[in-house]
């Protein structure tokens, strides 16, 4: 999950590390074996997803909080220092609205 | 955890990802610009329900899993909710594409309990006087209360509103109503000229200035809700210089499978001649897709002729549509006309011209709305 300079660089502005993202109303997560990939499915479309981005996805339920998912990721695959990549990834989820922010 | 870029918007090639069930060919409405064929009182009869859920078990085994019910007008089909929870339990994403006719209260509460995750609802015209005529029904107050049964029932709020010459001069008024209905996707889709749309061509095709003065306002409404809303406008494509990637390649992401059980790798591909298009009912989708000769026919670059099969571009847009090559100079092979470098090309100019000058007259042919005596009366095709 280092690096992931484009993901920055298109999200621009940061996610609070409080907000709650969510999959909106009429979008779908799931793992798809025949693409060997998670897909967000959406009307008449869908992204491929890569591990990191699926792995962010995946937690935003609207109960738990961006430093809560960095915790969680950081627990899970043994990692540190990621926030940075998660709120971008966030951003730029936001900004094409495949997660929203629950209050 | 890999470091590569967080999602890959391209759809993996070769799958059928995108299956579309077009589930029977009635319809209570009557539109000029329908891409149904012509013929379409002509071909067999209707799969049976248990057809239906035999084709949804089979290509979601060969991974698809955008699913459209279309038509015709699906509600159409007294079985659409059986089909539906079926698909859902598949693991499909529904997308249910109407003109609203037939959607009561009941039917939309037990197509959400089926699992339908979404609505796309189609409008001919932000005024009851031109959405009724061009459609030929009755329709525009029984559409406005449709969108609000999708909002009272949580779905996203979907409209499709085919553009052409007769409205393409109220895309101002198209969005605004859009918005009032609190739409969050609209998609103005200029008409695409196949099947009945293709025998009011002269009527449909828009002028460039009013093409123009369309996409300026769409813009506008476009930056005045952005992140509220989104809006697509699909450019006709006479109007370009290079072809549109049909399908992204015919039999690479899409499988439709007609009402009488036709597996086709495009919507209109039915009227290409010297295809034998295989049929649900007597192959399973696996061979269908892999193997059958029609669907590998228009498969690589073996079919293409110059100037496409010399093309630099050719991986970019496969040569554009085969069916509007077919349509318009009689070789399915050929480039697609709307490319400048097809010898070709003139066709399409000429008809842009044509249009150029009927915008401000009636054009000499009357409207065909689409309607069952006359297709019957139509000749077939093959």
């Amino acid at each position: 999950m280092s690096g992931d300079g484009a993901g920055r660089a298109a999200a621009g502005a940061a996610v609070a590390a409080d907000a709650r993202p969510a999959i909106p109303r009429g979008l779908k997560l799931q793992w798809e074996a025949a693409q060997e990939a998670h897909v967000l499915l959406f009307p008449e479309g869908q992204v491929l997803l890569n591990g990191s981005a699926a792995e962010i996805m995946s937690r935003c339920d609207g109960m738990r909080t961006v430093a809560e998912i960095v915790a969680d990721i950081e627990r899970t695959h043994s990692l540190s220092g990621i926030a940075d990549d998660v709120g971008a990834f966030v951003a730029l989820a936001l900004a094409k609205r495949w997660l929203e922010l629950r209050p | 955890m890999s470091a590569a870029l967080p999602v890959t918007p391209e759809l993996r090639r070769g799958l059928p990802l995108w299956l579309l069930l077009e589930l029977t060919y009635r319809c209570p409405l009557h539109c000029v610009f329908c891409y149904n064929p012509t013929e379409f009182a002509a071909t067999g009869a209707e799969l049976a329900t248990a057809d239906w859920i035999r084709v949804l078990r089979e290509a979601r085994a060969l991974g698809a899993v955008q699913l459209g019910l279309s038509g015709g007008e699906p509600l159409v089909r007294e079985d659409l909710e059986t089909i539906v929870a079926e698909a859902h339990a598949l693991g499909y994403y529904i997308n249910l594409i109407t003109s609203g006719v037939g959607l009561t209260e009941e039917r939309i509460r037990a197509l959400k309990a089926a699992g339908l995750d979404h609505i796309q609802l189609s409008f001919q015209d932000s005024t009851r006087e031109l959405n009724d005529f061009l459609s030929s029904t009755r329709t525009f107050e029984l559409k406005a209360r449709v969108a609000e049964l999708i909002r009272k029932y949580d779905y996203p709020m979907v409209l499709n509103v085919v553009l052409h010459r007769l409205n393409i001069d109220h895309v101002g008024e198209i969005l605004a109503m859009a918005e009032r209905m609190g739409a969050g996707y609209v998609e103005l889709a200029n008409t695409q000229y196949y099947g009945w749309a293709w025998l009011n061509r002269a009527h449909l095709l828009p002028s460039r200035a009013q093409l123009e003065r369309a996409e300026a306002v769409t813009r506008e409404f476009r930056a005045r809700v952005a992140g509220r809303m989104d809006v697509y406008f699909v450019v006709p494509d006479y109007f370009e210089t290079r072809p549109k990637a049909c399908m992204n390649g015919l039999g690479s992401v899409f499988l439709a499978i007609t009402p009488d059980g036709t597996a086709l790798p495009c919507h209109a591909a039915r009227m290409l001649p010297g295809i034998d298009f295989p049929n649900v009912r007597e192959h399973d989708l696996r061979a269908i897709w892999y193997d059958s000769a029609a669907f590998n026919h228009f498969r690589g670059e073996a079919w293409m002729k110059e100037p496409c099969s010399s093309c630099p571009e050719r991986q970019r847009d496969f040569g554009g549509c085969r069916c509007q090559a077919y349509l318009l100079t009689g070789d399915a092979a050929n480039a697609d006309p709307v490319c400048e470098l097809s010898p070709h090309h003139h066709l399409v100019t000429a008809a842009v011209a044509q249009a150029e000058r009927a915008a401000d007259g009636a054009a000499r042919a009357p409207l065909i709305f689409r309607d069952h005596r006359i297709s019957i009366a139509v000749e077939p095709r093959r």
